[in-house]
């Protein structure tokens, strides 16, 4: 290892060759503020165009300022943070980029969790001696996400998320010099581009450039309604993150507290998305033993492997990329969906009431299923299974809005029917959680036999590709698992190539799965949160007393009452979808 | 081969051919056979000349007589005049300003006498659309001499002693970078020609290109065997058409002829060439946004290190030289270290280009020995500034560059004198400014350049360009205050430190080299509402002197907006609110009663 030694404001510093000033003099307590830099640690990304030349410092002997996050440490560099000419040059570089930004910090979304008013604030800014023209975009809101370039300030992490991590690519900088700005092409509409709605541009964005669609208003409207029955799902990610908007510790588990939340806001009926969680794992095991059946019977129509379903994202993606694939993955509707579906037929039935005077509003640590829940074939005569979807963040504005304090809540339990769940619903928050759930109900369907042990944790774990291959009694049935759309790509390339060995694929759109969702509280960089996030869903799932989905007593009471077997008829109408060519979407605004 | 007895050479350059240049070769083609003396004279139409301020240009040789200002219904007096009779055409001469007489011989041409064309001594001799000439004027020699005689490490060194320093505009050593990018590991590696000239009134590139492309190719080659490379690739911006096309032509030609391609003289060396086409981009200049342009990406740039010669296009290592560097290496291969480095200053050695334009009498395009005194080139070559007035300022180097004034004029021009004194050499554009040139508006001028040009990714440039343009123009509409003018300089400073790249770093430099040179022009529009040399319109009146006014009435009558009032054969009244300061009225005054105030 090659090392080097420097001076950074008279501490002597060794470090490794290649490790930048930034790194280097955070190891000797030395915090250079920064604001366009984001490293995503455990995903090996770093976003460091070098553009914000908030972190500069002077090196010695350099005639110009340096960026401490994209300089590397040389040997004998004497390097001052902090001079006169430092201080100065930062300051007013922070002057400049506020002088080209809207001044309505009070009624922006981001307010309190700007990384801009952060820093302005740090720098200590009072006054900008700078007038002068603004930058104005036109507004642009999707079902998903809301871009109000004007608040951009070409920090450039969004074109990373989408392009680099995601490879969506549907944001790059455009325009030139003031007038530049990340956008879809032509300055389309994010509607028409190939925006998966991932939101991961949005989870990195460090002002209110990038925000999801809130739902709020139209939420708290419903409540209000008298004549509205308001009943509510919570996705299994939600409970492992709500709490660090409240000040928890990131991983800390407030499932208890979340109902209790949610009932004191008002809704009529507080139920469980793992539920429908443990639905989805009846349909697509089901579907999936089925197809291999069939494969093992040696029919060629069959298309192996089979890959779920779950997330709107990926199925986006892969119908904006992987269009001639549209009859690969799974045909099961995301539990968001199918809790929709069961909920605006057998539960309303069951409560007495008409769906149009049922509001099913689900809690989601994602910004592509509001899109999802918009998409004209989830609704019945343009009444929409799921009426309104909202975030993790938004939910904890709305209990943070109801002065409930949270802390303080007592746990309480969610509703039944539809609040019962097993701990294979839970996982389905975590990258690979979907796959072990349905390998633990499919194994004992296949073989008959009962799982001696339900943990799967060669499915678990943070490498954006695993593979694993899981024994079902003497076939050796190979798992494949990707999370973030870039993964995913990599594993579809092969699919389409015909390279493929896997029996069946789990993709996440996100890093880390649901738990890592741009629905959910900002991480800020700090992706060490979601690995405490995702221990808590197994903690979660390990204090299940049920962990097995087709063992839900009210799941099989379902099937009895309602709807016969799985992927029967009644499953095929309600639980099931197709997917759309959409590769040719892309027009231009006229 | 036919012998000819004469050359009839026509300026073949951009400026020329768009005052019907091609039209005069045509006709002259047609006025040669008219005479039955297609086997004595050859009209070729060759590169730029530089004299562009008389052009179009007609040289004739051997005698060198030079015809300025050419129209092609000309063509048929030069044959029968200057070929059938002897007789130079007189009215078609160049004339001496200051003696007031015909100057027969080029060479005797205030104009050409203190140049020494290294860079451009193919310009305006040669027809670049044939090899044979370039060949014909020691082409390719040196390449053959490189391949066959030399290793690279020699010929690098030869480069190296040269002093040649890149022309571009940062004056890195040429040899040097040859030399890194030749001791960086690697199977392939580029050589890149940056052809993207930018700045204002530049066009120097350019004329070499349509002059002289074959040059530029053969020292892509040189460099190539050099720096251990095969891949050239020359990125030209596409609003040089002609440049592009002459390109191709070589190219094509020297791959026929077998300097490009595979197998070199037998030496088993390949070296071939590409073009890459930019959009315009001053920022793609920078070497590293030119290469991400290449690449396909956004033209911006990116923190160096790591520098192109470690790590460029493709991420292999890229050699990126300017064209006019690129034009010196053949000479300096063929005529030797010391010869180069015997011209010029310690640390600037050989000749630069410049283009000369602006206030002067001779604009065009010039190629001096390092070392000599702007006042050389603004009055003894530029011939002084237009219609007598008063010197004031020089830019050089562009919008990255400064002003410097009358006490800078008698400095010797070299990189590290021009850095000096707050300017910089650049590409080699020099702008002269009179009297008349107001230094608030000339720096709002290339802010104005400046900030359409920032490629928008860093902050400082982004933003601070634009705020430094608006707050010139509040001085310049006189409504700012002396402590906006501290602001002002901080910015500047600032936008100088903190920037990403060379268009960030160098874009205050007009605002504050002015600044410098000419406070009390800044003061005298903050503290006293006053534009000096009467350039801002918001800080002047036009007004009539009531005791020369006639009361003639033309002024009113002219006036676009019905500002002045006045009865017949009594003194008029401008109303200064409504006024939109066109001028008009004080062009129409026979009276000399409109003054601006």
């Amino acid at each position: 290892m090659d090392i080097v030694k420097l001076n950074i404001d008279n501490k002597s510093v060794v470090v490794e060759k290649g490790t930048t000033l930034l790194e280097a003099a955070k190891s000797v307590g030395v915090e250079i503020p920064t604001l366009c830099h984001m490293k995503l640690h455990d995903m090996n990304y770093e976003n460091n165009p070098g553009g914000c030349r908030i972190c500069v410092v002077e090196v010695e002997g350099r005639r110009n300022l340096a960026p401490a996050c994209k300089t590397e440490c040389s040997e004998g560099m004497n390097i001052n943070t902090h001079s006169l000419r430092v201080v100065n040059a930062r300051r007013t570089v922070m002057e400049l980029i506020l002088s080209d930004h809207p001044a309505e910090c009070l009624t922006c979304v981001k307010n309190g969790n700007c990384e801009l008013q952060t820093m302005a604030q740090k720098l200590g800014i009072r006054e900008i001696p700078f007038e002068g023209e603004q930058s104005h975009y036109k507004e642009d809101k999707s079902p998903s996400i809301i871009r109000d370039m004007d608040k951009c300030i070409m920090c450039r992490r969004c074109e990373m998320a989408c392009n680099e991590i995601q490879t969506v690519g549907c944001l790059s900088a455009i325009n030139r010099g003031f007038e530049s700005v990340v956008s879809p092409a032509f300055e389309m509409d994010l509607e028409k581009s190939t925006c998966t709605y991932c939101g991961q541009c949005v989870a990195v964005c460090p002002t209110g450039a990038l925000s999801e669609v809130d739902n709020t208003r139209k939420v708290i409207a419903a409540l209000v309604d008298p004549s509205k029955t308001v009943i509510v799902q919570t996705a299994p990610a939600v409970r492992a993150a709500l709490g660090e908007e409240f000040g928890l510790e990131p991983g800390t588990l407030v499932t208890g507290k979340m109902a209790s939340a949610l009932r004191k806001i008002g809704f009529d009926k507080v139920f469980d998305t793992d539920f429908a969680a443990d639905l989805t794992i009846m349909e697509e095991g089901t579907e999936l033993l089925g197809r291999l059946q069939k494969h093992l019977d040696g029919d060629e129509n069959v298309k192996l492997p089979i890959l779920t379903s779950c997330c709107p994202g990926w199925v986006n993606f892969f119908e904006s990329n992987f269009p001639d694939m549209l009859d690969v993955p799974s045909t099961a509707k995301s539990p968001q969906q199918m809790f929709g579906a069961i909920a605006k037929s057998y539960l309303a039935e069951q409560m007495g009431i008409k769906r149009e005077d049922m509001v099913v509003v689900s809690i989601m640590p994602c910004l592509a299923k509001k899109y999802e829940s918009q998409r004209p074939e989830f609704a019945v005569d343009g009444n929409p299974d799921v009426d309104f979807s909202i975030t993790t963040r938004e939910l904890a504005q709305m209990i943070k809005g109801a002065n409930i304090n949270f802390e303080e809540l007592d746990d309480e339990d969610f509703d039944n029917p539809m609040g019962e769940s097993t701990g294979a619903g839970v996982i389905f928050a975590n990258t690979g959680g979907v796959i072990e759930a349905a390998v633990r109900t499919a194994y004992e369907v296949y073989t008959k036999k009962s799982l001696s042990k339900v943990d799967f944790k060669e499915l678990r774990g943070f490498d954006g590709i695993r593979a694993a291959t899981i024994d079902f009694d003497g076939l050796p049935l190979r798992i494949g698992i990707a999370h973030g759309l870039g993964n995913a790509r990599k594993l579809l390339e092969d699919v389409q190539a015909g390279r493929s060995e896997f029996h069946a694929i789990e993709i996440m759109a996100c890093p880390g799965g649901c738990i890592g969702g741009a629905g959910q509280p900002y991480h800020h960089g700090d992706t060490s949160i979601l690995k405490k996030r995702a221990a808590a869903i197994y903690r979660e799932d390990e204090g299940k007393a049920l962990r097995k989905s087709h063992e839900n007593p009210f799941i099989v009471k379902l099937y009895d009452e309602f709807l016969g077997e799985p992927c029967g008829e009644l499953s095929h109408k309600l639980l099931h979808t197709h997917y759309f060519d959409k590769k040719n979407k892309v027009e231009l605004n006229p | 081969m036919t012998k000819y007895n004469s050359h009839i050479l026509v300026c073949g350059g951009t400026g020329c051919r768009a005052s019907q240049g091609e039209e005069i070769v045509e006709n002259l083609k047609q006025a040669v056979v008219d005479n039955s003396l297609e086997n004595e004279i050859q009209v070729v139409r060759t590169g730029c000349f530089g004299f562009c301020e008389k052009g179009p240009i007609v040289k004739m040789i051997p005698d060198n007589t030079f015809y300025v200002q050419v129209k092609p219904e000309d063509a048929g007096e030069i044959i029968s005049e200057h070929i059938v009779k002897g007789r130079k055409v007189e009215r078609l001469l160049y004339t001496d300003p200051e003696k007031n007489e015909h100057i027969t011989d080029s060479k005797h041409m205030g104009f050409y006498k203190k140049q020494i064309r290294i860079a451009l001594r193919n310009c305006g001799f040669i027809n670049p659309e044939n090899v044979d000439e370039y060949v014909a004027r020691e082409g390719y020699a040196a390449l053959g001499k490189v391949l066959t005689e030399m290793t690279p490490e020699e010929a690098i060194k030869i480069i190296k002693d040269s002093g040649l320093r890149g022309r571009g505009g940062g004056g890195f050593p040429t040899g040097l970078k040859w030399e890194i990018t030749h001791n960086v590991e690697g199977k392939e590696k580029y050589v890149v020609c940056n052809a993207d000239e930018g700045d204002p009134g530049a066009f120097m590139d350019r004329s070499i290109l349509e002059g002289d492309p074959h040059s530029v190719l053969e020292a892509m080659a040189i460099c190539g065997y050099c720096i251990g490379g095969n891949h050239g690739l020359i990125y030209i911006r596409a609003e040089y058409p002609l440049a592009i096309e002459r390109l191709k032509i070589a190219i094509d030609q020297a791959r026929e002829l077998g300097v490009l391609g595979k197998d070199i003289f037998g030496t088993g060396f390949d070296f071939d060439v590409e073009l890459r086409y930019g959009a315009g981009a001053f920022v793609c200049g920078e070497e590293t946004s030119l290469i991400h342009s290449m690449e396909g990406l956004r033209g911006e740039p990116t923190v160096k290190p790591p520098f192109p010669s470690v790590s460029g296009y493709k991420g292999k290592p890229t050699n990126v030289n300017n064209v006019e560097t690129l034009a010196n290496i053949p000479v300096i291969i063929n005529n030797g270290a010391e010869w180069f480095s015997a011209i010029g200053t310690e640390k600037s050695k050989g000749t630069k280009v410049f283009a000369l334009a602006g206030k002067i009498n001779n604009v065009g395009l010039i190629e001096v020995p390092m070392g000599i005194t702007l006042r050389e080139v603004i009055f003894d070559i530029g011939g002084g500034i237009k219609d007598g007035k008063k010197f004031k300022a020089v830019q050089t180097g562009g919008p990255s560059g400064g002003c410097l004034t009358e006490k800078h004029l008698d400095i010797p021009i070299d990189y590290d004198n021009l850095l000096a004194c707050g300017s910089m050499m650049g590409s080699g554009g020099m702008i002269v400014m009179d009297e008349d040139d107001c230094m608030v508006s000339v720096a709002k001028f290339y802010l104005d350049f400046t900030v359409e040009e920032s490629c928008g990714k860093c902050a400082p440039c982004r933003i601070g360009n634009k705020r430094l343009y608006e707050m010139l123009d509040k001085i310049t509409k006189g409504n700012a205050t002396e402590e906006d003018l501290g602001i002002l300089r901080n910015l500047g400073n600032v936008i100088k430190d903190t920037s990403l790249c060379g268009l960030g770093q160098t874009s205050p430099n007009p605002v504050l080299s002015t600044m410098d040179n000419f406070p009390e022009e800044y003061l005298a529009h903050v503290k006293e509402g006053k534009c000096p040399a009467g350039q801002c319109k918001d800080l002047m009146e036009y007004v009539i002197n009531p005791d020369t006014c006639v009361g003639c009435t033309l002024c009113s009558r002219v006036c676009p907006v019905d500002a002045i009032s006045g009865d017949k054969k009594q003194p008029h009244v401008i109303d200064t609110a409504v006024c939109i300061k066109c001028g008009a009225c004080m062009e129409k005054c026979k009276f000399n009663a409109i003054s601006i105030q």
